[in-house]
């Protein structure tokens, strides 16, 4: 799509403000805090995520920001207007610059795709020329072009959560909000999808808010990220600096989900038993560090022999990070020095075993 | 043939009394469809978990439906005798059955109409909403367009009952072939008459089974 020679469009000014927001339902008689004084600022042409488990409150936190729940205090402020204190019209006309797609689509079966674009329009009030015109557009912005006249039953599930994006960028929304968008899609489709939201947050300056349990979502496309728990904000900060010193338990738990899939946690352990010469040591690689050639050098530096026995490397939107599991062997104190230059070289090293 | 077969059939009166019993059902199955349908669309939105959220109109509303769902069409002819002499000024005739015909109706297909809207995806009235819908909107391009299978087939079965409504309302004069298939042929003894009046109906309930059928075939895009 052409999406990395356009150029970021990021700015400082804050575009949603969330001032102790906290929302609490009684069910049955039992008062159920779902979100609990959370405070956020999210930027204009940014792409924030939002982190947790099922039932963090993610779900409710970002209902309010299109007034779809009213909180039970604090304030939403999106775009300079407080979507806490305003109803009726108001809200309504707020609604259609604050966009949402959605887990399950959400798309009218009774309705082609065509059709199902054009409804926000037709709630818009767009006369039938504008329309027809701007829905050729979104089919094409994405890629669905030879599906017009298709129905959703006739889709797979990318393509109809193309058809939820195009209906939500129908109205030229400033904001754009994921309600777990690809967490029921097929890793691959979850991909496609991904590019098509980062392509479309570069190519129109749209901020997008997505909330999901997956952090291989937060490390493809956002650039910041909120980590919540039991209704909390427990922890936020850019994506990269978050996966590189993640500080809550939960927060780290999500990191693990990307950085070490379960099998390679356990093929670890056994990689010490596999390979009982020399040292084996796991280095962490972060931002620019992971772009430099620090091995190359400390093979050319020092007399030591390096065998790479696993490594991965994962790309976010701040920069790339990832591990690697080496083993090292030769003279002891060379093997030694190796390490201290890894250390000095800003590279987080680790020794797993000695022989 | 048909003389011997037939003897005591007057063609003419048969076909008279099939236009009659068609223009019942006809007459009041539109009526009863418009206002089952505003009842059943009350009910949902006025439900605890609809938009226009009351408990008064909603029990109130369910109160008067249940009721006239449960009195018995024949009772309720004979309870409507002074409000339709009221309004058409007399109780025989094709249009004297209509209105116990249309409130007998409306509440059972208004309950239909219920059900068929409470099976709507939840997800797809959260969407209309997040555009900015007016509750009017999501009524007219989300709840009808989406519960329109529903809707349809609820009609059919509605008709079908109203077809054997019309030929209940026969019997106190309102014509038509269960007023026919009565006077001419249970109370005369006469057999063919009351063979062909049940034949004829038994036509009209499968062509609006059919028909309900073929329509719903070709509005359900699922």
């Amino acid at each position: 799509m052409g999406a990395g020679r356009v150029p970021e469009f990021r700015s400082d000014n804050t575009l949603i403000n969330l001032q102790h927001l906290t929302k609490r339902f009684s069910r049955s008689g039992n008062e159920v805090t779902a979100v609990d004084g959370v405070d956020l600022n999210i930027r204009e042409g940014e792409i924030y995520g939002i982190i947790g488990y099922s039932g963090a409150g993610k779900s409710t936190l970002i209902r309010m920001l299109n007034g779809l729940e009213q909180p039970t205090s604090g304030s939403v402020t999106v775009n300079g207007l407080e979507m806490s204190s305003i109803s009726g019209a108001e809200l309504r006309k707020a609604r259609q610059k604050v966009s949402m797609i959605f887990q399950h689509f959400n798309l009218l079966w009774s309705r082609t795709v065509e059709e199902n674009i054009s409804l926000p329009l037709e709630i818009a009030g767009a006369d039938k020329a504008a329309r027809a015109e701007r829905v050729r557009e979104l089919v094409r912005l994405v890629g669905l072009e030879g599906r017009e006249k298709a129905y959703p039953s006739e889709l797979s599930g990318g393509q109809k959560q193309r058809v939820g994006i195009a209906r939500a960028l129908a109205n030229e929304p400033r904001v754009l909000l994921c309600d777990e968008a690809t967490s029921a899609l097929d890793p691959e489709t979850t991909d496609s999808i991904l590019d098509l939201l980062t392509s479309i947050n570069r190519r129109l300056g749209l901020t997008i808010v997505l909330i999901t349990h997956e952090m291989h979502v937060i490390r493809k496309i956002c650039h910041r990220v909120a980590v919540m728990e039991a209704g909390k904000v427990v922890e936020e900060g850019d994506v990269l600096q978050v996966f590189k010193s993640p500080e809550q338990p939960i927060t780290k738990r999500f990191v693990s989900q990307v950085t070490e899939p379960g099998d390679a946690r356990q093929a670890i352990s056994q990689l010490g038993e596999a390979y009982p010469d020399g040292t084996l040591i796991r280095l962490g690689f972060v931002g620019d560090r992971a772009e430099q050639p620090v091995l190359a050098k400390l093979i050319r530096s020092f007399d030591i022999n390096v065998n790479i026995l696993q490594g991965n490397i994962a790309q976010t939107h701040g920069g790339a990070f990832g591990s690697l599991v080496l083993q090292l062997s030769g003279d002891g104190n060379a093997v030694r020095e190796a390490i201290a230059f890894l250390h000095a070289e800003g590279v987080e090293t680790e020794v797993i075993a000695h022989d | 043939m048909t003389e011997q077969w037939f003897p005591n059939v007057d063609w003419m009166k048969m076909w008279e009394a099939t236009l009659e019993t068609l223009y019942m059902t006809a007459i009041s199955t539109f009526f009863t469809f418009l206002i089952g349908l505003a009842l059943g669309i009350l009910l949902f939105l006025t439900s605890p978990r609809g938009v226009w959220h009351n408990r008064f109109v909603n029990l109130v509303t369910a109160a008067l439906v249940n009721i006239f769902r449960s009195i018995p069409f024949i009772i309720l002819i004979i309870l409507f005798i002074p409000f339709t002499k009221f309004l058409l000024g007399s109780i025989r005739g094709p249009n004297a059955a209509l209105p116990a015909l249309i409130i007998g109706a409306a509440p059972f297909y208004g309950r239909m109409v219920q059900i068929a809207l409470a099976e709507i995806d939840k997800g797809v009235i959260e969407a209309a909403r997040s555009m900015g819908a007016t509750t009017w909107t999501i009524i007219r391009k989300v709840l009808l367009p989406e519960s329109m299978p529903a809707l349809v087939s609820g009609i059919t079965v509605t008709a079908i009952a109203l077809v054997g409504y019309t030929a209940m309302a026969g019997i106190i004069g309102a014509g038509g072939l269960g007023n026919l298939a009565y006077l001419d042929g249970f109370q005369r003894s006469r057999g063919d008459v009351t063979l062909v009046a049940t034949i004829l109906i038994l036509l009209i309930v499968f062509i609006i089974q059919w028909l309900g059928d073929l329509l719903v075939k070709r509005l359900d895009k699922r």
